[in-house]
């Protein structure tokens, strides 16, 4: 089992670099630093899990890497160039149902296509690809109101392939799903991670989705959100949701878990301890 | 759920609609029968329909409706053009929005129709009168809805058009106007009641044509059964306003 300390120089053959990246937000009780001096990077081909007890900035970091969230400290940087704001090298998929209802499964596909301009026979085609490949022939005509939540989140998969990102940036796509559709869908994502070589950066919460998916996790503190310390997953490739069951997974499920239990009980001590000061005001 | 039990339900339901407003109707026939309901206040359901072919032959009904309707057409265009122009306006622009918002609420509960006879002077007794009356009548709904529909856009679908980048006009026309639209379609629904309202009242005061006059000439003369089949004429242009509007909507959303 190979275990490493968070990254701390970029890599010469880093795809993504994310360098010293910190990020405060203003409330009412003051200043509240989410992200703090986080780094680390992913090389062409990787997937790499960022987990974390709730309220530790992960969604924070997701919408910095995603350039949905400016005014922070530090770089993000695709194959050495920084970016800032939204870039067609990272497509994101969002935790929240974010299919367009008014449009068919294959419209929803084939949306960055339509915006780049792509002629609809040859935009067509490529939905129709890529709807495959997530597993949705068939419900090519179908408008998102008539799917489960489990397709609709592949169809979103499908809308992000659709615009070829180097890097596939996701918010637990499947938070709102149940254990068993989580773990089948994670098959899907390995078989389109493993057909693609496609770069992958997953946020989640949850421990077995991010062993099952990665080859690498990296496990966030409570606030302020730091990088505690980074997990390579040696488990074989290709996997699938069978891989739950085998002793090695158990294993780094329980060292995860070790970091992570420490920070999720500070997490709700937090919690806790705002409820109860909220009480007596 | 699939198109064809989408339809086989929607058609059951039309069909318990209808059979409910047969059922209200014998039911009036019947009280009005055994004295309950007095006979020269309300007319036998069967004594308007009989009164149908009269009016259609000897009070030119059609010609009527169709005046009624084409002005209630007139200013429904005038109303989702200008409503729903003025709803963007007041989203893109949140310094407009606060200031006129409230303005424009209190619009909507205003009764426009007392002005007639400004409108009068402004444009003379003429259909454009008639037309301008209905349309500053179902504005306010349309604006407000379209505001409303507009921020109402879940986020996360304004974030997925930035995420690939779109332009402030793809975003839009992509994403803020298809998600605000059942909210356009409410105000314009709503608009096109208050235009109707408001049209065929100004018709029954200022008695220049359409079927407000002729209630009016028919309560006047107390011809009951000729103005309750006027009165049917009325609502059978409402449903067929509404009828188009929920066909254009979906046709530009096939599916919530």
């Amino acid at each position: 089992m190979a275990l490493g300390a968070p990254s701390l120089g970029p890599p010469p053959s880093a795809l993504l670099d994310v360098r010293n990246i910190t990020k405060r937000f203003a409330t009412g009780d003051g200043e509240i630093v989410a992200v703090d001096d986080v780094s680390f990077s992913v090389a062409p081909g990787e997937f790499v899990s960022i987990i974390g007890p709730s309220g530790c900035g992960k969604s924070t970091l997701f919408n910095i890497i995603g350039g949905l969230t400016g005014d922070y400290a530090g770089s993000v940087t695709v194959e050495g160039a920084t970016i800032s704001g939204t870039h067609p090298a990272i497509g994101m998929v969002f935790q929240e149902e974010s299919t367009f209802p008014w449009r068919t499964v294959e419209d929803n596909v084939a949306f960055p296509l339509e915006i780049a301009g792509v002629a609809k026979a040859k935009r067509m085609e490529r939905a129709a690809h890529f709807i495959a490949l997530v597993g949705l022939q068939g419900f090519e005509r179908r408008y998102p109101s008539e799917l489960s939540g489990g397709m609709r989140q592949r169809v979103a998969i499908a809308r992000t392939l659709a615009s070829e990102p180097r890097i596939l940036l996701m918010d637990e796509p499947f938070a709102a799903l149940d254990e068993q559709t989580r773990l089948l869908l994670g098959d899907k994502v390995l078989q389109i991670h493993h057909a693609l070589q496609q770069t992958t950066l997953l946020i989640t919460h949850n421990l077995t989705e991010a062993v099952q998916l990665s080859d690498r996790v990296l496990v966030m503190t409570y606030r302020p959100g730091r990088l505690k310390r980074a997990v390579a997953i040696d488990l074989p490739h290709p996997r699938d949701s069978e891989v739950v069951s085998s002793a090695p997974f158990g294993q780094f499920v329980a060292e995860i878990w070790q970091d992570l239990r420490e920070e999720a009980s500070r997490g709700i001590e937090d919690a806790e301890s705002r409820v109860r000061q909220q009480g007596t005001r | 759920m699939t198109s064809a039990t989408r339809m086989a339900s929607r058609n059951r339901a039309r069909a318990v609609g209808a059979a409910s407003i047969v059922a209200v109707v014998a039911l009036v026939e019947v009280l009005i029968g055994a004295g309950v309901i007095n006979a020269f206040v309300v007319p036998r359901p069967t004594q308007i329909l009989l009164a149908i072919p009269r009016i259609v032959v000897e009070e030119h009904v059609l010609h009527r409706f169709s005046q009624t309707a084409q002005e209630v057409l007139w200013a429904s265009l005038l109303i989702a053009v200008v409503g729903i122009a003025l709803g963007m306006l007041l989203f893109r622009f949140r310094p407009l929005r606060l200031a006129f918002e409230t303005w424009v609420g209190a619009l909507a509960a205003a009764p426009i129709v007392l002005m007639y006879p400004l409108f009068l002077v402004i444009f003379g007794r003429s259909t454009t009168t008639i037309v301008m009356i209905g349309f500053a009548a179902g504005l306010a709904p349309v604006i407000l809805k379209t505001v409303e529909g507009l921020a109402g856009t879940r986020k996360v679908l304004i974030d997925v058009g930035r995420s690939f980048k779109l332009s402030s006009a793809q975003q839009f026309r992509k994403v803020l106007l298809p998600a605000a639209l059942p909210a356009v379609f409410v105000g314009l629904r709503l608009g096109l009641i208050f235009a109707m309202i408001n049209i065929v009242g100004v018709e029954f005061l200022i008695n220049f044509g359409g079927l407000g006059q002729l209630i009016n000439e028919l309560a006047e003369r107390y011809d009951l059964p000729g103005t309750y089949g006027a009165i049917l004429f009325v609502i059978l242009a409402s449903i067929l306003f509404f009828d188009l509007t929920e066909r254009i909507e979906r046709w530009l959303r096939p599916v919530e």
